[in-house]
């Protein structure tokens, strides 16, 4: 059998094709053993951009603690001063630097450096505020993140992937709000209250708020908003008919550091 | 040939070393895993309900990559509910949903796995229910 220059090239092409793209080229032209089956729910809270509107003057301690406690419970957050069996207690300076904080008190000149005045009224000088992640506009956390282990949602809110972050902490390094934390050993021992529908969380990942998407997803209010008694409002930042539109229509609001540019979404009302 | 005799030699203890594993397990075939299904939560269902979310086949080759886009399509695209192949909708969790009915760690993941000598960390976050629950303190080291 003569074969020709011409059956010849084109033999060659067919099993190259064959060859180095053949499992590919099959998986390509016959998509997917998973086909995409999935849909949004239809409880699920949408909006365009949250936000969370934190009215100080409402926001007393008890409600705080009330709030953090919630957010504590909720998503299996380690508490290391109070380990589940006395066996793994730590020392309260390690148990300090290894703190997990989703949401917590911070005194003004802390959550507000840039604001502090010599003279201040004393009831803001010495209350202290509730400080979270601020799901920035512009987050610096993502733009570092070398895994893509951390991002922001459609809707907004800044997403840790515990599965993929490498525990870098750039992103740490990388947030001036302080609103990460780092797991610096397995926190299992120290979750005293095991909420069974959310995972813990491994020795060697960061963490943070994440405005409680899970329960956005199911069509609930994140948990301190929920425990705060009407002192914290969350809603989308868009809607200009929105209940924190509203808010911040009607009252003078602070944000936490807005003039690095990270367009933090949380909103403090403060008088 | 030069020096027949440790060639072959060599060539008698190279294939002793190669193929020594097998002679070393021959006839201590390892246990067949048979996961269990008999987990309360699976019990409770009727019999013609008692499926997954996929065929029981395709599960059994494919659940680690199911997993993997269920991740993806829960954490990125906010997409939590996965319709099965029999219509039937689904909350996209491993923690809720998978563990609910395979509940026995070690009578169905671990079976396979441990098989396999594969160790998927998946629990070390995800929790297990309930057994855990009831006593108190979680396991750790899995």
């Amino acid at each position: 059998m003569e074969v020709n220059r011409r059956q010849f090239l084109k033999s060659i092409g067919l099993f190259t094709i064959l060859g180095i793209g053949g499992w590919s080229a099959f998986e390509l032209l016959v998509p997917g053993q998973i086909e995409a089956q999935y849909a949004r729910k239809k409880e699920a809270l949408r909006a365009k951009r949250w936000a969370m509107v934190i009215d100080m003057t409402k926001m007393d301690e008890e409600t705080a603690k009330r709030c953090i406690e919630a957010c504590r419970r909720i998503h299996n957050i380690p508490d290391f001063y109070h380990p589940v069996d006395p066996k793994y207690k730590v020392d309260p300076k390690k148990a300090r630097r290894w703190e997990i904080k989703w949401i917590w008190l911070e005194p003004f000149e802390h959550a507000f450096p840039d604001l502090e005045e010599k003279f201040m009224p004393e009831s803001l000088k010495e209350k202290l505020f509730v400080v979270l992640c601020n799901n920035c506009d512009n987050p610096p956390c993502v733009r570092v993140c070398p895994t893509k282990a951390t991002w922001k949602r459609e809707d907004g809110i800044v997403m840790i992937d515990f599965h993929r972050c490498i525990g870098c902490r750039f992103c740490m390094a990388a947030c001036p709000f302080g609103s990460r934390s780092f797991n610096w050993g397995d926190p299992r021992p120290y979750v005293n209250y095991r909420n069974p529908e959310f995972p813990t969380r491994e020795k060697g990942v960061v963490e943070k708020c994440n405005f409680c998407a899970e329960r956005i997803d199911k069509g609930l209010l994140p948990a301190c908003v929920e425990a705060s008694n009407g002192a914290m409002t969350f809603g989308d930042i868009a809607d200009p008919n929105s209940e924190v539109r509203r808010l911040l229509r009607e009252h003078y609001t602070i944000r936490r550091k807005p003039h690095l540019g990270t367009e933090p979404q949380v909103y403090y009302i403060i008088m | 040939m030069y020096d027949g005799g440790k060639v072959i030699i060599g060539l008698i203890v190279l294939f002793i070393i190669c193929t020594f594993p097998f002679f070393y397990n021959m006839g201590r075939a390892a246990k067949v895993p048979e996961p269990k299904l008999d987990t309360p939560a699976i019990k409770k269902l009727p019999e013609w309900e008692r499926v997954c979310v996929q065929p029981t086949p395709w599960m059994r080759a494919n659940h680690m990559r199911l997993l993997d886009h269920w991740r993806n399509w829960a954490l990125r695209e906010a997409n939590r509910e996965y319709i099965g192949f029999n219509g039937k909708r689904y909350t996209i969790s491993l923690q809720n949903t998978c563990l609910n009915c395979h509940s026995n760690y070690d009578k169905f993941c671990n079976e396979c796995h441990s098989y396999m000598g594969i160790k998927p960390y998946c629990w070390g976050c995800h929790l297990q229910k309930p057994k855990e629950w009831a006593k108190g303190e979680l396991k750790e080291g899995r």
